[in-house]
């Protein structure tokens, strides 16, 4: 449907958007962790849930709706159809709407397309891509993460339908949601894949590499991790011309590197990428790459130790190595390219950088929600297991919302017991410091949460043509 | 009818295509924006105004090929079939996200760039029924004169003149003003969905052509 004039939830810049009113609806995918890891097929349908976060509705931070998407798919990240980038001047279509979300099954490989209107609470699905189509039409499977661009939908893939290499990004028609095609027509050495985004300022991509399906979907493999076989670089690409430009490597030991977030500023040519863990010392760590007139560049600028701890209280897996990783899982840029927020799924720690000055990050910020060794509890929530993981921002910076889940096979491996799944929300001080909001508390009974979207956009789902 | 309503319907929409944010002034603001520089706004102008000529070049070189070669009826039936059947096109389909260039444009890119959304957008084809209304095409029509090729020439070239120019009197002045003062949030308010209209305005014109 053509809307009149643009959606109101485009704008043209960051800044901007950072205007933008309040989100009173959060969205939320779950999955059931039994279907997921085919330990049964009798279970809780996986589902994109509504959560009411309006503080001044009395059902605020509870969920308020949901649309059950079938077991097994292993729903992971998700994304608009349509965004702020619909406004990019060499491809305008403003009068699309920000409504449909792309959900893709990181497991099952189908995507389903849901529909937010007419009633926002009860999403309504509109069409669910076979796996099939995907791999016949791109030779792609395991979508992950969503990007809506100026010409299309934009999603990426771990790998190939037989569980092995190359992972990349494939195109969707922004109407029509039919399955377009690979999008590299030259993609170099690039083999593993995790995240894409972009500067669209400067026709630049970047990519980033966990493993491929095989190398992911029964848990993390120690012979490949100790190997320094999992991801450990980010790919600089020509967005314009679809051709891999540059590897930009950070070292064999440095395992997994995920969430890429360049800053929102178009003119600008600078992002953060997070590593999960250093073969070296289990520590964590943030890196910033940059480009100057040399070509692209990576610098490590945020480095987080593990902490020791006794080793009856740690997992079977990391007993040997006496210490609990920080496992950096994701993390999250504000609109203003001014606060980095640092999910450590291992110690449960919260953290966040005042990156003003993107190569000397100040933390300005911390807090505690539960951990692998800490079980750091929520006044409503009592004691907590897993860790902050998937980290949300509101586009005005000031509400941090939180889910624990990482990937069913991989929570057993770190939270052996059984991860309760939950959602929380941090307040952020605009300059600097966040508080964990003790009224907001959301349990998820017999299933797992992942991404969070909010409604009319957030700070990891719209891309900007202008500063 | 008078002789100058043509020529005052050819400015028109060349004004109307300069404020037009998809025509170009959004893009060369852009670049502005981009790179900090008000120069950068002006230099996208003569590409963007290149890329537009050539399209409207292209449809004008088109009718009057017809005014000299093809019988008048079938100039004017053929021609308003293929207004009409664009019109319709762009009424009924919304596959129009086509990505031509990028952020990083060079002037070619923005000539080539301007002429297909020139001519995606059928900017030279609403032309058509004020071309054949024109007084040189009507002469042939009406007395099967000998074409005047000279005058013929000398109008298409005024037409594509005209046309953009009344489209750079609007954009540059346009683009200065949002770059400058306004800001780029008056998009969220002021950028109305005109593609329909637009659409169907093409097709009632062929139509029209197609009966008169």
């Amino acid at each position: 449907m053509a809307l009149w004039k643009p959606d109101p939830s485009f704008y043209p810049s960051a800044r901007m958007a950072i205007q933008a009113p309040p989100e009173r609806l959060a969205y939320v995918v779950t999955f059931d962790p039994k279907t997921a890891l085919g330990k049964s097929t009798a279970g809780k349908p996986d589902s994109l849930a509504v959560i009411d976060v309006d503080s001044s509705s009395s059902s605020c931070g509870r969920i308020v709706g949901r649309i059950e998407l079938g077991a097994g798919n292993e729903l992971h990240h998700f994304g608009w159809n349509a965004c702020s980038a619909a406004l990019c001047p060499y491809a305008p279509h403003p009068h699309v709407e920000r409504r449909y979300f792309i959900i893709p099954g990181l497991r099952s490989s189908r995507i389903f397309i849901v529909d937010t209107k007419p009633d926002p609470r009860h999403p309504a699905l509109v069409r669910t891509i076979e796996p099939q189509e995907v791999a016949s039409r791109t030779g792609y499977s395991r979508p992950h993460t969503v990007h809506c661009g100026p010409d299309a939908i934009y999603m990426n893939a771990l790998g190939a339908p037989n569980g092995e290499g190359p992972g990349g990004v494939f195109l969707l028609d922004h109407d029509s949601f039919d399955v377009l095609g690979r999008w590299e027509v030259d993609r170099g050495p690039q083999y593993l894949a995790y995240d894409f985004w972009w500067h669209l300022g400067h026709d630049a991509a970047i990519t980033s590499e966990w493993g491929t399906p095989s190398m992911v979907e029964n848990g993390v493999n120690p012979d490949l991790l100790l190997g320094g076989r999992y991801g450990h670089a980010i790919h600089i690409w020509d967005l314009r011309k679809r051709r891999h430009l540059q590897t930009l490597d950070l070292g064999a030991e440095q395992q997994m590197v995920l969430e890429l977030r360049p800053s929102h500023d178009p003119t600008r040519t600078y992002g953060f990428v997070g590593v999960v863990v250093s073969t070296k010392d289990l520590s964590a760590s943030v890196w910033t790459w940059f480009r100057d007139e040399k070509g692209w560049h990576i610098r490590k600028t945020i480095e987080v130790p593990a902490e020791p701890a006794d080793p009856n209280q740690l997992p079977p897996a990391l007993k040997p190595f006496k210490a609990v990783p920080p496992l950096i899982t994701d993390i999250n840029l504000s609109l203003d390219d001014r606060f980095l927020y640092v999910s450590c799924w291992g110690t449960g720690e919260f953290q966040q950088y005042d990156v003003s000055d993107p190569f000397q990050p100040k933390l300005t910020g911390s807090i505690r929600l539960g951990g692998i060794t800490s079980r750091a509890p929520h006044a409503k929530g009592g004691e907590l297991n897993g860790g902050p993981q998937m980290v949300e921002l509101s586009r005005d910076g000031r509400r941090v919302y939180l889910t624990n889940s990482l990937y069913a096979s991989w929570d057993e491996q770190f939270y052996p017991e059984g991860l309760r799944g939950w959602m929380t929300k941090i307040d952020c001080n605009p300059n600097g410091g966040i508080k964990v909001d003790d009224g907001f508390f959301v349990p998820f009974e017999g299933e797992r949460p992942h991404q969070v979207r909010l409604e009319g956009g957030d700070s990891s789902s719209d891309s900007f043509c202008y500063p | 009818m008078t002789a100058e309503w043509p020529w005052i319907a050819v400015a028109a929409m060349g004004a109307y295509h300069g404020l037009n944010p998809a025509m170009g002034w959004l893009f060369a603001v852009s670049l502005g924006l981009q790179e900090r520089s008000r120069k950068k706004v002006l230099a996208a102008m003569p590409p963007i105004a290149a890329g537009h000529l050539l399209s409207i070049a292209l449809v004008v070189a088109l009718v009057g090929w017809g005014a000299v070669e093809i019988s008048p009826r079938t100039l004017q039936l053929g021609g308003g079939i293929a207004v009409a059947a664009f019109g319709a096109f762009r009424l009924f389909s919304s596959r129009f996200h086509y990505r031509w260039v990028g952020m990083r444009v060079s002037s070619w890119d923005l000539v080539v760039w301007s002429f297909l959304m020139a001519s995606a957008h059928g900017a030279g084809l609403m032309l058509f029924p004020v071309l054949i209304s024109m007084p040189v095409c009507r002469t042939f029509s009406a007395a099967g004169a000998a074409p005047n090729a000279p005058l013929l020439v000398q109008t298409g070239v005024g037409v594509v003149l005209v046309h953009t120019a009344a489209m750079l009197f609007v954009m540059i002045p346009v683009a200065f003003a949002i770059y400058d003062w306004i800001g780029l949030g008056i998009l969220r308010k002021a950028w109305i969905n005109v593609d329909k209209i637009w659409a169907a305005t093409l097709m009632g014109s062929g139509l029209l052509v197609l009966v008169l």
